[in-house]
């Protein structure tokens, strides 16, 4: 026990109140940070809006005449693009590799030498991120959309906190994912493989080239149970437009949190082992 | 030392050979990434396939009509990407400084940068659209005449071009706004989408901006609609099919004087 790392619990984490206190700053940080891109974030507003209009009119014209497609109206499916196109920045399914590149850098040492745990200080950031991302990115579609179409307003009043439960837990979720996709590099050096798999595979199967409902039943509900990805775009959304009744959606967020808690606890498993072996190159 | 013609042409022949060997040195990477990029286009046309499992048409056109416009889509986007794509990393020449090291050396800037970074991993992408526009032109029964067969090879390559000069017009922006990030995948990524489907699936100001203010639909609906035969249920003639080049021509002088206004004004960040 000589040396100093994140896995040997410091006495300073066994204080709750100062746990969180930590959590909370590590969190606020995080949104100042991503607060400092905000051409970046205007460009990404209309970047989304753009998508909006182009899934929105695909999916309406999906719906056609009769108006319905695999269980949702016009108004659901409206819904669902809209919100879906600025959920997309909240959850962040892509464009992470901050750790990647850290564990390649080297850089990983420091992360180590703090006395906060890697994944709860990763968890912390991200979700600061996610906060500002609800503000900037999330924010702008949903006001957008409905200047120009026709939205599913939620009718039951669970569905409102059980969307913002559900969103919250996509982004943990979304989180545990990318953090075991970078830190494969503990392994690998080059992470590119694990990277674009988890690209394409995110991409489709949580639902943002089309709502996974789309696909014949023997094939969506397995993909479901078996594997995290629908959780983390799908779920929330047909929460909020309502696909299903009540004991459902709570059915669906049970999953997710199920989901999120397995993955997060593979997080501190794969950062113990990886800490056993990792060599840090250079100086 | 490479003021004439064949200097020109070794030096670039140089620097597209050096990014070849960099690019495969590492082979299992290299191969990883001829894959990833194939699964890309491989989902985009999956979707078509899955759309049209919970629909019989879109927008008017059955699966076999709108495979033609997705063939043309992805095939035209892709070459464009290969070859043109890598240019929206602009923001970053910009903001370290290469562009800089690039407008010093006496060969043209947007070439140079091309070459620099020519992602030969987008190779898959472009053999699978092709493949795609192959399949899509053989089972959609077309009614062959010399023109039409003409028009098999020109559609594709107009589109490249259009989709060329969107990559480098939007590209331009980045000289003015450093920070502009994913504003430029609206118009391009945003183009092969909406070039994926038929037109009459779009509706109100957005159609007309995208399909006829920007030109996309001369990309993959009207030159299907020729191929195909059938009149444009939004009623532009039949010959607008074959306004593909030009309309791409056009496009390409648009992303020329854009680039070299975006050239002659850029301003170095320093860095």
């Amino acid at each position: 026990m000589g040396s100093v790392t994140a896995t040997v619990a410091p006495s300073t984490t066994s204080n709750v109140i100062r746990w969180f206190r930590t959590f909370g700053s590590i969190a606020a940080s995080g949104f100042r940070r991503y607060s400092t891109y905000r051409q970046a974030a205007l460009a990404g507003i209309v970047t989304n809006s753009v998508f909006g209009f182009l899934r929105c009119y695909l999916l309406l014209a999906v719906a056609g005449a009769a108006g319905e497609v695999a269980g949702y109206d016009r108004a659901q499916l409206a819904t669902f693009v809209w919100v879906g196109q600025g959920l997309l920045a909240v959850v962040l399914l892509w464009g992470w590799t901050e750790l990647a590149d850290r564990i390649r850098t080297g850089d990983v040492v420091t992360d180590l030498l703090r006395p906060v745990h890697p994944v709860t200080a990763y968890l912390a950031t991200d979700l600061g991120r996610a906060g500002y991302a609800a503000v900037a990115r999330l924010l702008p579609p949903v006001l957008v959309g409905p200047l120009f179409f026709d939205v599913h307003l939620p009718a039951r009043w669970p569905t409102a906190p059980l969307f913002v439960v559900s969103a919250g837990v996509a982004v943990v979720l979304s989180f545990a994912c990318r953090f075991l996709v970078n830190a494969t590099a503990y392994w690998l050096d080059d992470v590119r493989g694990p990277m674009i798999l988890w690209t394409l595979g995110s991409g489709v199967l949580a639902g943002l080239y089309f709502p996974l409902r789309f696909l014949p039943e023997w094939l969506y509900l397995p993909l479901w149970i078996a594997t995290p990805l629908p959780s983390l775009f799908q779920t929330p959304l047909d929460v909020l437009v309502e696909r299903d009744p009540t004991p459902v959606q709570v059915g669906l967020v049970a999953l997710q949190v199920g989901w999120a808690a397995l993955l997060l606890a593979v997080c501190r498993l794969v950062q113990r082992r990886a800490e056993h072996r990792l060599v840090v190159q250079g100086g | 030392m490479v003021d004439r013609r064949g200097g020109t042409l070794t030096a670039y022949r140089a620097l597209l050979g050096a990014q070849a060997r960099s690019q495969t040195a590492y082979r299992a990477s290299f191969a990883i990434d001829l894959v990833g990029n194939l699964g890309a286009t491989l989902f985009d046309v999956a979707t078509v396939l899955v759309i049209f499992g919970v629909t019989r048409e879109l927008g008017g056109f059955t699966l076999r009509e709108a495979l033609l416009m997705v063939g043309l889509s992805a095939f035209a986007f892709a070459t464009a990407d290969l070859l043109v794509g890598n240019i929206e990393r602009i923001p970053r020449y910009v903001r370290t400084g290469l562009l800089d090291a690039v407008l010093l050396r006496p060969l043209g800037a947007l070439p140079q940068l091309l070459l620099m970074d020519l992602p030969l991993r987008k190779v898959s992408r472009a053999l699978f659209g092709l493949t795609v526009w192959i399949v899509a032109v053989a089972s959609a029964d077309l009614d062959w005449t010399p023109g039409r067969v003409l028009l098999v090879v020109l559609a594709p390559v107009a589109g490249a071009v259009f989709f060329g000069s969107v990559f480098v017009a939007t590209a331009t922006v980045s000289f003015f706004w450093i920070e502009s990030g994913e504003l430029a995948n609206s118009v391009t990524y945003g183009g092969r989408d909406f070039t994926s489907y038929p037109v009459t699936v779009y509706g109100g100001w957005f159609r007309a901006l995208f399909a006829y203010g920007l030109g996309f639909a001369f990309v993959s609906y009207q030159p299907a609609l020729a191929l195909l035969g059938r009149a444009d249920p939004l009623g532009l003639p039949p010959w607008a099919g074959w306004a593909a080049p030009g309309v791409a021509l056009l496009a390409a002088a648009a992303a020329a004087v854009a680039w070299r206004f975006g050239i002659r004004h850029y301003r170095s960040t320093g860095s």
